[in-house]
């Protein structure tokens, strides 16, 4: 497949929640292999954008194609068909508490994979030690630290053989000595080819792992662009104005 | 006195006899509200706005009628109208069952609306479908965070089985009536047939502890244990 082809491409998206207007008519492509970061003041509509993308949030115009075809999301299988093959990372993690790490994996490859328990379990296992956790695969939700949270979190997400990945302020819930791992796990994705599109405020992960900004504003893509089109040395763009801040709140920390 | 240990000897088997008639009559009824109960939450929390008006408007009756008025409304009036033939025992346990759906649905729904929302993104996520959502993440989370309310109901319930002797189920509080009745030894029978439902409670109670214990969730606890 040419790297230009997009897997993922929406147009024209839209959604109001009661009479906040959140997006306002958004598009986007996701070549294979791209990453594209989501930056841009809260309440920008970030979030909403990544969770229309697959339609946790049902947008209320647009369209969504995926590899090479439309979705139809009125029609449940479809959906959930399409659902299988874009991974979603939260901010919060949202594991199931009442599952171990381990089991977290298992589940959606048996129920929704179909997969036989012993199957699902040898994957679940490689999925762990990916991300630096085989051994603590028994261990439950509560017992773990955020950054473990959200290293099983991806670990789950990549069992599915996800085509994209959809990050949504993966390492924003975390305490700053534990955003390190998380950060690693991301990396180690983009240099493996992995497609994602993630919101973040991290700056590192902006600068290095960007092939396109997207700065978002009142439910608009206000800025797109390479991070040296946009970073560079004076450029006044909004979105240098953005990450300058996020330095200057970085430094004040450190 | 003598007497009345003597009689309590005599009654005791007899009695006991009926605890078996309460077990089935409260066993039934809590499982019936499991199972009535689970459904109505979900249709409150999960379902369509027509499906929450009959969900709502079935737990607005049962709980505002009187336990003893709906099983005479039911013994009595709806199951003769429809020609059912129940056996007392059969109707206090459908009429108990159908009650406690109402309040075991109100549980359910406070465990349910308890669970971070974010769980159920994340399981449509991974392409899961919304039963599978909600049979796979959902329930067993609620299921164990509403145990603690369901054995104060399965207490509620085990009680409220004694007004089965009005329309002549034979359990415990029937016989105790009936040995009563003929002996004249009401205090030392009833407070024996108190005993019975003391024992009965708190074994039950103590059980659904057990199980409370066994089936939390590691690093949950509020208890350490």
């Amino acid at each position: 497949m040419s790297r230009s082809e997009p897997i993922l491409k929406v147009e024209n998206i839209t959604k109001s929640f009661g009479s906040a207007e959140i997006l306002k008519g958004v598009g986007l492509e996701l070549p294979k292999g791209a990453i594209k970061i989501l930056i841009g003041p809260s309440g920008g509509g970030k979030s909403t954008l990544l969770q229309c993308l697959n339609c946790l949030v049902t947008p209320d115009s647009g369209t969504i194609w995926f590899n090479g075809g439309v979705v139809n999301i009125q029609k449940s299988k479809e959906l959930y068909a399409f659902r299988q093959q874009v991974g979603m990372i939260f901010q919060d993690f949202n594991l199931f508490d009442h599952l171990t790490a381990l089991d977290n994996i298992i589940i959606a490859l048996c129920k929704v994979k179909k997969m036989s328990k012993q199957q699902a379990r040898e994957r679940a296992m490689t999925e762990l030690d990916q991300v630096g956790l085989g051994d603590k695969g028994h261990l439950y939700p509560a017992e773990l630290s955020g950054g473990q949270k959200q290293r099983v979190a991806i670990a789950r997400a990549l069992a599915m053989d996800p085509k994209v990945l959809l990050l949504d302020e993966p390492t924003s819930a975390l305490d700053p000595e534990l955003v390190g791992e998380v950060v690693a796990v991301i990396r180690s994705l983009a240099h493996k080819g992995m497609t994602m599109i993630m919101a973040t405020h991290q700056i590192s992960l902006i600068r290095n792992l960007a092939d396109e900004i997207l700065f978002m504003k009142d439910g608009l893509i206000a800025e797109r662009g390479t991070p040296d089109e946009l970073l560079g040395k004076g450029c006044g763009t909004l979105s240098q104005g953005f990450c300058d801040k996020l330095n200057e709140i970085a430094g004040e920390e450190s | 006195m003598l007497e009345s240990l003597s009689v309590i000897k005599d009654a005791l088997p007899y009695l006991l006899k009926g605890s078996f008639a309460t077990g089935v009559i409260v066993v039934g009824a809590m499982l019936i509200g499991l199972a009535l109960g689970l459904l109505m939450a979900c249709g409150m929390v999960y379902g369509r706005k027509w499906v929450r008006l009959v969900v709502g408007f079935y737990i607005w009756f049962f709980q505002g009628v009187p336990v003893l008025v709906l099983l005479f409304l039911f013994y009595f009036g709806l199951f003769n109208f429809l020609g059912l033939n129940f056996t007392a025992i059969t109707a206090v346990t459908i009429v108990l069952g159908m009650t406690t759906a109402a309040y075991q649905a109100n549980i359910f729904r406070g465990a349910m609306l308890s669970i971070p929302q974010g769980q159920f993104k994340a399981a449509n996520a991974l392409g899961m479908s919304n039963v599978q959502a909600i049979t796979n993440i959902i329930l067993p989370q609620v299921l164990r965070i509403s145990i603690p309310a369901w054995s104060n109901e399965f207490s509620i319930i085990l009680k409220d089985s004694a007004l089965a002797f009005v329309i002549g189920a034979p359990e415990i509080m029937a016989r105790t009536q009936f040995v009563a009745s003929r002996t004249y030894q009401h205090l030392p029978l009833y407070i024996t047939a108190g005993l019975i439902y003391f024992v009965l409670t708190w074994s039950g109670v103590k059980g659904l502890r057990a199980l409370e214990n066994k089936v939390r969730i590691p690093g949950y606890s509020h208890q350490g244990n």
